[in-house]
């Protein structure tokens, strides 16, 4: 049977395994077969797991010859971020700190993936401990931009997205603490979210900021990105910030269109210095065809959320600098040789594990918090954050959803900001508001750029714990635009026939 | 606020990172150069706003008080750099300079 992995989506393949028409065995077959094809030119994983995925294929295929129901991801291909636990792998978080680190427990939002029939295919590339938005700060190397190998695929969560931009996987996890699914979701062309805060335990991954890191998926559709959000969905006893909101089927409302609800353009982001023009031209016509499609559309200004960045790189260092105090050279990790006493030990062990970005993001958060500054940053900052929130509130009297653009600009040169630290950081305007409110997002691509054919995102923002809404008008978008985001390096139809 | 030298070196002791003098003069730039950025919420009218430190309403999370397994010891020390006799080996803490 011959079948082109790299396209299907999530359904088809475990439509396909179910019908007998391949096996779950060849799906994996055919798998590391594209990326044996690609993955040298894009390095989107860390680690690649192909015993673990002829273990699970080998169950979802005794499954279908027992004649037994499939579960709702069989088969499908997944990757999962490198800051995720799963026994059997390494977890490193793209550090050398954690470099070999082998996974004592599963993830909680991994195992119900896997539980749900997904295949694990890899670990994937991240800037390291997920501090960047271009995956260039990863102790093993960038990962580079399907759609042109000389970009970035935008981070942290890049290899999350590469890989499923590139066909490798049909889907994959990353974290999301500013911006770091949603914004290399719109510079790979694929359909990236993060689910309300609290909607997805946090249980093994490794904790960047605890009051803002949420976890969700990549896919190439907005159905395969609601069926993963289905698996993982709901309260675990691990993660006491985990709510207990029923959880609806995402997918059944994907196809009920936007008549009648009340969309929210936020204007004054649209105008934002700094937002490409190209970027701003998509998201009107995005706009225009969700007005077409009978949506009720209006205008909002969020002149709050404009300090977002500001409060977000005073926030995230702090709780970063607390959660990383962990690595220490103790427990695990890097230790340096022949420390002279304990404290000696810990200084040079931090200073030799973490890179340049992890030692500033530690620097800035401990300052932050260092006795006499503390008011006037972190205090600051967390005032910032409620005023943002009630911003988002009374804007969400009006509206259903939100709509921005994802990231003000299309994938950058590899290197172009690595300079600039602040540069980069505006990378993730559009989203770390979100984070800060603990609102759900997604990004879902609604053009090519026309100068340099690069992918634009648009970002969908919902109410707290109303993905579904949110994913019903990203649905309805996708299904007006029509676009093929199929990355023009891989050509996907190789068939020989 | 302007960061010197000396408070870099002061934060890098607080957060346990041995850093050298090229580090300390460069972090010296950057933190300025961010933080600077950072105080345009200086001029936010923030009288009254309670901090908010938790995004979603959530009540106290309690769960039944029972003994379940946990992590194994030899999970526990899988990683560790150095470890023996069932326990994390580190350099001495006590007795140094007594010999004893």
């Amino acid at each position: 049977m011959s079948f082109d992995v790299s396209t299907l989506s999530a359904r088809a393949i475990r439509d396909g395994i179910a019908a007998r028409t391949f096996s779950a065995a060849e799906v994996v077959d055919a798998t590391y077969a594209r990326i044996d094809a690609v993955e040298g030119a894009v390095h989107a994983f860390n680690e690649l797991t192909p015993e673990l995925a002829r273990e699970a294929a080998g169950r979802i295929d005794a499954m279908v010859a027992a004649g037994e129901p499939l579960p709702p991801l069989a088969g499908v291909p997944t990757g999962f971020k490198d800051n995720m636990n799963l026994v059997g792998t390494h977890t490193t978080c793209s550090s050398k700190i954690l470099e070999g680190f082998k996974s004592p427990y599963d993830c909680t939002a991994v195992r119900r993936l896997l539980n749900a029939g997904a295949l694990p295919i890899g670990k994937c590339n991240m800037d390291e401990f997920a501090f960047g938005s271009s995956t260039e700060n990863s102790a093993f190397g960038p990962t580079h931009n399907p759609w042109d190998l000389e970009r970035v695929p935008g981070g942290s969560s890049g290899g999350s997205a590469a890989s499923v931009s590139a066909g490798m996987v049909a889907v994959s996890l990353g974290s999301d603490t500013g911006g770091s699914i949603r914004q290399p979701g719109a510079l790979t062309g694929t359909v990236a979210m993060k689910p309300t805060y609290g909607r997805v335990s946090r249980y093994g991954v490794v904790a960047f900021a605890s009051s803002l890191d949420q976890i969700g998926p990549f896919a190439r559709s907005v159905e395969d990105a609601a069926l993963v959000l289905n698996a993982i969905s709901g309260h675990d006893d691990m993660d006491a910030t985990s709510v207990r909101e029923p959880v609806p089927d995402f997918t059944a409302t994907l196809g009920d269109g936007v008549k009648g609800l009340r969309i929210g353009v936020v204007r004054d982001m649209l105008e934002l210095e700094g937002c490409a023009a190209e970027v701003r031209s998509a998201t009107e016509a995005s706009v225009k065809l969700l007005e077409g499609l009978c949506a009720e559309v209006g205008d909002v200004d969020l002149p709050m959320s404009q300090h977002g960045l500001a409060a977000y790189y005073i926030i995230g260092p702090a709780e970063a600098s607390s959660n990383l105090a962990r690595f220490d050279g103790i427990r695990y990790g890097h230790r340096v040789a022949e420390p002279s006493d304990v404290l000696d030990l810990y200084m040079r062990s931090r200073a030799e594990g973490f890179g340049p970005e992890s030692i500033r993001r530690i620097m800035l958060g401990t300052y932050a918090l260092s006795a006499g500054y503390y008011d006037a940053y972190y205090g600051t900052a967390q005032k910032t954050r409620t005023l943002i929130t009630r911003e988002f509130e009374a804007a969400f009297e009006r509206f259903d959803v939100l709509i921005t653009p994802t990231s003000p600009t299309v994938a950058f040169k590899i290197g172009e900001r690595a300079e600039d630290p602040l540069a980069m950081y505006l990378s993730d305007v559009y989203t770390i508001p979100l984070n800060l409110a603990g609102l759900p997002g997604v990004s879902i691509p609604c053009a090519k750029c026309g100068t340099s054919g690069l992918p634009i995102g648009v970002q969908v923002i919902g109410k707290h714990f109303d993905e579904a809404t949110m994913l019903q008008v990203a649905a309805a978008l996708e299904g007006a635009l029509a676009l093929d985001m199929t990355p023009p390096a891989f050509p996907l139809h190789r068939r020989s026939s | 606020m302007s960061i010197s030298e000396a408070d870099v070196r002061h934060v890098a002791i607080l957060a346990r990172l041995a850093l050298s003098d090229e580090q300390v003069s460069r972090l010296k730039e950057e933190m300025n150069s961010i933080l600077g950025h950072m105080d345009q919420m200086q001029s936010l009218d923030l009288e009254g706003v309670e901090p908010t430190s938790h995004s979603i309403p959530l009540r106290n999370a309690t769960r039944p008080d029972v003994v379940k397994p946990g992590l194994s010891r030899d999970l526990a020390l899988m990683n560790a750099p150095q470890a023996e006799n069932g326990a994390f080996v580190i350099p001495r803490i006590v007795g140094v300079e007594e010999g004893a």
